[in-house]
């Protein structure tokens, strides 16, 4: 997938969310992420966070929320 | 005869909504009937036809033709039945002698200007005229008319009265001789349609029936097509092209229209299996008896000598095709698909549903991803259109569908119609909310562009907000600034349906300054007092209504803007009461249905998500299984994940993304990554030109089973014919999983919608025995809703508490610049649908040829363009070229167009942009440069060679 394409996904999230009140944009941007993309985009999303990609602050905190059970493709 | 072929019977006057019932006595014959039925529709509820001319039940009543008269006790002379309203006791004689001689004359009359060709008339059989010279016992006709309408020669030379045929619609013809004047189809234009095409020119003898100014033709006329005129016409003046081609049907098939989510209800008038005409059904739900040029005329691709019938395959996809027999076809796509998977991992294939086929056809192409790749892979055309609606109202009400029935829009007094062109993309609905406006309802309009809706006659006030395109939330949110600050927001409404406490801390938010429409009009162009009145016409109306459309959703905040429209409609406390409501406007004839049916991949039919234990356990246990508890990728999702070499192989029903997908030069690089696409279609389409296997697929013609409309109307589709591919749609799937071992057993579509009811609880009461029964019915549909739920959130929300969200505006990346200086948006027309491949194949090109675009004078002044000229339109992401359209519809800075017509291409300049929540392309917002050219690009010259290339068949040893 390409990289940056998936970073500007979640920093559009982020633009939503960082508006919302009383709740963490973080822990929101995980969440949507969780339930709407594949394993394999949330695993090249957190490999790009792990590899210091340039990203919105929520996003990389989001990063954290972002589940990634075992699975055998 | 008549009455054979039209079972629904003409009661002659529309029946009236009163609920004081009246009795009286017709004929010795007692009926109670509500207060404001005519006495004409009293008979007719009887049991007693009243011979008529003028009347039609289409309409109301206009009291010309005298045939209808009648003698009531007590009152004076020979009443028109269908003028004069029922009293209580009323005591009506419809023969007498006195009658019987006045109706005899009258028809006297007519008849001494008409042909006596009855026997070789296109009417013969189906023409009231001849039914009512029956019916008045008209014996002879004693009158030698010295002047008359339909002789084309009198003894002393050309009759100077006489006009020849119309015969420019491509549809029906109009002939001038066999008119009677009755106004039928002047009153159905005005009144039913609400164009005013019609008119009746002259007066006493010269009256004649005249579309549009004197030299103008039915074609180049303000005529649309509908049709309504032809339905209502007693005589063969107008008449279809096809009765006059084949005759009179002799048996009729009750279905539903393979168009847009308007989801009309059709009488398929057949003979033996070839249909003679689409008849919009009197009890459609949806439509009420009206219709439009594509689902009343444009079937004939049904029948078009491009269909292909056979199944091919090819090696690569620049071998020609290969015609084989079903089992080669589905041998070859079925192997390669496991292949793929064995290659590239269980998640290396899925499949696109199509939100064009049935329910339960829709239903198991996911089925096949979920349950047979062992992936949730599955995604539907609602990706490109109403996925934000789906997440949007998710959010704020609990549930993703529109909350009206059609019907609400009678009770509206305000329209708020953002995004849409009702009467190019939903032109029945368009016509009831005319109607509606006509009797004084208000409209604004949300748009970018002057839609025809704004030129409408209308007795309301219409406004029209021109903004910038991609700034939908900014103006919204600052329409709730101006409700929030001024105090017009509905408190009991929201205290009880909502939290308060929330809308406070959202008053907050709406109430900065920064929403100001002073504020807002730097953003959006649209003058500060524009939005300020609008706002406080909005909330201050009764009754206000919102219907939207893909102006609103195909955008980079698309889901933000349906949440700013939810708040709008909760804030003024219009959700719940009839006349109110948030109505999405769905663009394809099943793409409810296709969302409902599990479509998504994230979600099982019925809205649950995949992670959700209990709903994948029920799924297991019915399709004896494991399920996955991932969701899969989306249309553009896969696209991405077949440029990195991650997804191999596709099967695609009945939906053209090459044509409708954004960025038309990434998706066709996605499919030639792809080790096999399987395309099921009617046509060689744009996509096919990238697949290895062509199943051809089956019209709505030829096949059972249910559509969803925009109002969550489950509405049946019918066979009318043998598919002429041999297989309905359901049928092929079905082979397909089977030669990858599902074991599926299925012989009838009603089976599929029985598990349908089974596994999902907002359609556990829905069974084609129902809809058999009762004709439609919207869902939820089970227990609690027996027969279905017109309105939703009646007294609470799905999800208890409506949800005020905060919209704030963010700017699309997708700007307009020194190098891309003009916005480009997109849109329909009325004549073509979606991607064309229907339309383009019938008489509809006669209205629209080619996709042109539309550019404002001082824009094209500027670049040296003239009206007609070839334009280059370039984005970042690609060219392409077509004619210019200058016009003031479109404001300084912003361009329109089309997407019809395969040759233009307008995909390729649009981007990837999307959605945040859903990925919904950004169609609506491209930043373009506008410039003269000489003709195609080199990217259109090349593409059409790649397809002439792709779409060679050939020739068998056989033929």
């Amino acid at each position: 997938m390409a990289s940056d394409k998936l970073i500007r996904m979640a920093t559009q999230m982020a633009d939503f969310f960082r508006n919302q009140p009383g709740i963490d944009p973080a822990e929101a941007v995980g969440g949507h992420i969780n339930q709407f993309w594949s394993y394999a985009m949330r695993r090249d999303f957190l490999a790009l966070i792990h590899a210091d990609a340039d990203a919105d602050p929520i996003v990389r905190t989001a990063a954290g929320f972002v589940r990634l059970p075992q699975q055998a493709d | 005869m008549k009455d054979f072929i039209i079972p629904d019977r003409d009661m002659g006057t529309p029946a009236s909504k009163s609920d004081v019932m009246v009795t009286l006595n017709v004929d010795g014959r007692q009926v109670t009937v509500p207060a404001g039925t005519s006495v004409m529709r009293a008979a007719a509820e009887a049991g007693i036809a009243v011979p008529k001319l003028c009347a039609t039940d289409h309409l109301e009543a206009f009291g010309s033709c005298r045939l209808c008269v009648v003698q009531i006790d007590g009152m004076r002379g020979t009443p028109a039945s269908c003028t004069t309203p029922v009293a209580e006791g009323m005591v009506v004689h419809t023969q007498t002698d006195e009658v019987a001689q006045i109706r005899r004359g009258v028809m006297e009359l007519y008849i001494s200007d008409h042909p006596l060709d009855c026997l070789t008339c296109a009417a013969n059989g189906d023409c009231e005229l001849q039914d009512m010279a029956g019916a008045v016992g008209l014996r002879e006709v004693r009158y030698d008319a010295p002047k008359n309408h339909f002789a084309q020669r009198t003894a002393t030379g050309p009759n100077p009265e006489y006009r020849p045929k119309d015969q420019s619609n491509p549809y029906f013809t109009f002939d001038p001789a066999k008119c009677i004047v009755c106004s039928r189809c002047v009153r159905a234009c005005e009144d039913v349609q609400g164009t005013f095409a019609l008119t009746i020119e002259g007066r006493g003898f010269d009256s004649r029936v005249s579309a549009g100014m004197g030299s103008d033709s039915f074609l180049s006329s303000d005529c649309v097509s509908c049709g309504a005129c032809v339905q209502v016409c007693p005589t063969a003046t107008l008449v279809e092209n096809k009765v006059i081609e084949i005759g009179t049907p002799e048996h009729i098939v009750k279905t539903t229209c393979a168009y847009c989510g308007v989801g009309c209800s059709f009488d398929a008038h057949m003979r033996g299996e070839e249909v003679v005409r689409m008849v919009p059904s009197k009890g459609g739900k949806a439509n009420h008896g009206h219709s439009c040029v594509k689902g009343r005329f444009a079937w004939g691709y049904a029948t078009h000598r491009e269909r292909i019938l056979r199944p091919m395959v090819r090696e690569k996809i620049t071998d020609p095709w290969r015609e084989v027999d079903w089992d080669e076809a589905l041998d070859f796509a079925a192997t390669r698909l496991r292949r793929a998977q064995d290659d590239h991992g269980k998640n290396a294939i899925g499949v696109i549903t199509s939100s064009r086929c049935t329910n339960e056809e829709t239903y198991l192409v996911q089925k096949l991803a979920r349950a047979v790749f062992g992936n949730n892979n599955t995604d539907t055309c609602a990706r490109v259109c109403h996925s934000p609606t789906g997440y949007g109202l998710g959010q704020a009400f609990g549930t993703s569908a529109g909350t009206h029935d059609f019907d609400s829009v009678e009770d509206t007094d305000l329209a708020l119609v953002i995004g849409a062109n009702p009467t190019d993309g939903h032109p029945v609905f368009a016509s009831r909310l005319r109607k509606r406006m006509r009797q004084g309802a208000g409209l604004i309009v949300i748009d970018p562009r002057r839609i025809d809706l704004l030129e409408t006659p209308h007795m309301g006030m219409g406004m029209h907000l021109p903004l910038r395109p991609g700034t939908n939330v900014a103006v919204l949110t600052s329409l709730a600034h101006v409700i929030v600050t001024e105090g017009l927001y509905d408190e009991d409404f929201i205290r009880s349906r909502c939290d308060w406490d929330e809308f406070r801390t959202y008053m907050d938010f709406a109430a900065d300054p920064r929403h100001s429409p002073d504020e807002v009009e730097k953003l959006s162009c649209v003058p500060a007092g524009l939005i300020r009145q609008a706002a406080r016409a909005y909330a201050a109306a009764p009754r206000a209504s919102i219907y939207y459309g893909l102006g609103v959703t195909e955008h980079s905040q698309g889901s933000t803007t349906v949440m700013a429209i939810a708040n709008l409609a909760m804030m003024t406390g219009n959700i719940g009461e009839p006349g109110t409501g948030v109505n999405p406007l769905r663009g394809q004839n099943n793409v409810q249905g296709s969302c409902d049916m599990g479509s998504f991949p994230h979600e099982f039919p019925g809205y649950r998500h995949v992670g959700d234990q209990a709903t994948r356990e029920l799924y297991e246990r019915i399709w004896g299984v494991p399920l996955s508890d991932e969701p899969g990728l989306r249309i553009p999702n896969m696209f991405d994940a077949a440029l990195a070499g991650n997804f191999r192989g596709l099967y695609c029903q009945g939906e053209d993304i090459v044509q409708s997908d954004p960025d038309t030069q990434h998706v066709t690089s996605a499919l030639k990554a792809m080790d096999i696409v399987i395309v099921q279609d009617l046509f060689l389409n744009e996509t096919s030109n990238y697949a290895h296997v062509l199943l051809p697929g089956s019209s709505f013609l030829e096949k059972d089973g249910t559509f969803t409309n925009a109002e969550r109307r489950i509405n049946m589709v019918r066979r009318c014919m043998t598919p002429k591919n041999g297989h309905a749609d359901w049928e092929i799937t079905q082979m397909l999983a089977n030669r990858m071992g599902a074991g599926w057993t299925y012989t009838h579509p009603s089976e599929i919608m029985e598990e349908i009811a089974l596994t999902t609880p907002s359609f556990a009461g829905v069974s084609f025995d129902l809809l058999d029964r009762v004709g439609s019915v919207q869902w939820p549909c089970n227990e609690a809703a027996p027969l279905g739920t017109p309105v939703m959130h009646l007294d609470g929300f799905v999800r208890g508490k409506g949800r005020f969200l905060h919209t704030e505006y963010v700017a699309t990346e997708e700007r307009s610049g020194p190098r891309f200086p003009l916005l480009l948006t997109t849109g329909r027309i009325l004549s073509q649908y979606n991607v064309g491949a229907q339309t383009r194949r019938t008489e509809n090109l006669a209205w629209h040829a080619e996709d042109v675009l539309e550019i404002h004078p001082s824009d094209a002044e500027n670049r040296g363009v003239r009206q007609g000229d070839w334009v280059r339109v370039a984005s970042r992401s690609g060219e392409t070229t077509l004619r210019a359209h200058i016009t003031d519809r479109v404001a300084p800075g912003v361009v329109y167009t089309t997407f019809h017509h395969p040759t233009n291409q307008v995909n390729v300049i649009t981007t990837d942009n999307s959605d945040w929540a859903t990925n919904c392309p950004e169609f609506k917002v491209t930043a373009v440069q506008v410039s003269p050219s000489n003709g195609p690009t080199d990217w259109q010259r090349d593409y059409r060679s790649h397809s002439d290339l792709a779409r060679r068949i050939m020739q068998t040893a056989a033929e």
